[in-house]
């Protein structure tokens, strides 16, 4: 049984159909790089996943277990469901530290006297443990998505989902995020992640999937999607991104 | 001018100050929470408790509160409901608060970013979780300056209360009037306590601010 498994998702938003079908397994330990144009409905089909949004018809299933927004568990789902954003959304009234051992705290993963040590550990990971008692504000957005990472990681997370996290840094932060989120698969984290970092794509990622108009139109190792792309879509794409 | 006939009434004044101050505090504490109550209902899904919100909001923000005062001292008792001038000022001070609150607080609400509460949900916090840690704390220093200004008119409107002879400080001076015929002394008098007090907390909100308050602003 997949990680992850996406079948004949369709997902309308008013008149426009955003996904057509999308099918999709991602085994344990794997990284899944979807690539494709914007409105092609790959941040969308990654919303689905920890049901921020919620499917018209068809299924999808973490862990063999059925996701809607409205299911009974949702809470506990999403604490094994990490999801990191474009925009960081770091809590800006708590420090480091707090934003990392809210959720856990909240949650009753961890106990009070642990909460520090944990959000040292997860920085560690991040290499950011010096800013545990800093403000969000006063970090560089290369930090903040850090952090970011970290708080998901806090949770202990069984998968994680990226969106588009290094589309709103400035370039020369853009390397950072990507070294801790390379650090993370080589540890044998589950990643699925929605990313124009074709780099990243290409060497990190163990299977590539190109989106577009709403279905997975094509994917595999990306080696061969980059060296040889069936699709004309996909060579196009390939050579506009270049 | 002789402000030395005001002398042997220190203590009345000093009390009637003390109800003043009551009074502020009181309606504004409960202001505060039907303020927060409120704003809630008016984001919530059920229509009926919106409808109503926003009922209450425009009926006490488009009426005189010395009317709201009078009608809950003086027409509640026909419906078997009598409070002492006291209470029916607090109440109706507090209802009058509130009703401006909710639509401060709200504002504060609206103000913050929608992927925060998206962030919340995603690390698997619930609903009330969300609003307590991540929703409400930024939302109220968006909503602090108002709410404290608000705070200060709060604390002038007390003196419509003294209409039904609840001891606070204009109800005081009046009597002090009618005992002295010493008007200007005594309006001055009153006049610059209110000021004073006014100007306390004004100077007390902005410590308060400043500490609980602490983290950066966006830039």
């Amino acid at each position: 049984m997949a990680l992850v498994e996406i079948r004949d998702v369709h997902k309308t938003f008013g008149k426009v159909e955003v996904l057509k079908g999308v099918s999709l397994d991602v085994e344990e330990g794997e990284i899944v790089t979807i690539i494709g144009r914007s409105g092609s409905g790959k941040s969308t089909l990654l919303r689905c996943i920890n049901a921020l949004e919620s499917v018209d018809t068809g299924e999808i299933r973490v862990e063999g277990q059925k996701v809607h927004a409205k299911m009974a568990d949702l809470k506990k789902f999403r604490q094994r469901v990490g999801i990191v954003f474009q925009a960081f959304n770091l809590f800006p009234h708590l420090k480091v530290e707090r934003n990392i051992t809210l959720a856990p705290l909240l949650t009753g993963r961890i106990e009070k006297a642990r909460a520090r040590a944990l959000a040292e550990d997860v920085l560690t990971r991040v290499g950011l443990a010096d800013k545990i008692d800093a403000w969000p504000e006063q970090l560089s957005g290369g930090q903040q998505q850090r952090v970011a990472i970290a708080r998901c990681l806090a949770m202990a997370p069984h998968l994680m989902l990226f969106d588009e996290v290094t589309s709103a840094l400035d370039p020369e932060l853009v390397g950072e995020v990507l070294k801790v989120m390379e650090a993370m698969a080589k540890q044998g984290m589950t990643m699925i992640l929605v990313t124009h970092e074709m780099g990243f794509a290409r060497n990190v990622a163990n299977r590539i999937v190109f989106m577009h108009q709403g279905r997975v139109w094509e994917q595999g190792p990306p080696a061969k999607l980059f060296a040889n792309p069936e699709t004309p879509e996909l060579a196009s794409f390939i050579a506009s991104s270049k | 001018m002789n402000f030395l006939p005001l002398w042997r009434y220190q203590n009345q004044l000093i009390d009637g100050a003390i109800v003043t101050l009551e009074l502020t505090v009181i309606a504004a504490l409960a202001g505060l929470v039907i303020g927060i109550a409120g704003a809630v209902a008016l984001n919530g899904r059920i229509a009926p408790l919106r409808w109503l919100v926003r009922g209450y909001i425009e009926l006490f923000r488009n009426t005189p509160s010395l009317i709201q005062i009078f009608i809950i001292f003086f027409v509640l008792p026909n419906f078997g409901l009598k409070l002492p001038a006291f209470e029916s000022a607090a109440v109706a001070l507090s209802l009058y608060f509130g009703a401006y609150s909710v639509e401060i607080i709200r504002a504060g609400l609206d103000s913050v970013p929608k992927n925060q509460i998206e962030a919340g949900q995603c690390l698997g916090l619930s609903g009330w979780q969300v609003f307590r840690h991540i929703l409400l704390p930024p939302a109220l220093r968006n909503a602090y300056p108002a709410v404290t200004s608000q705070f200060v008119l709060l604390l002038l409107g007390t003196s419509l209360a003294s209409q039904v002879a609840a001891d606070e400080l204009f109800h005081v001076a009046g009597f002090i009037e009618s005992r002295t015929y010493r008007s200007f002394e005594v309006y001055a008098v009153i006049c610059a306590v209110y000021f004073a007090m006014a100007m306390s907390f004004k100077a007390l909100f902005a410590v308060i601010g400043l500490a609980a308050f602490r983290w950066p602003r966006r830039r």
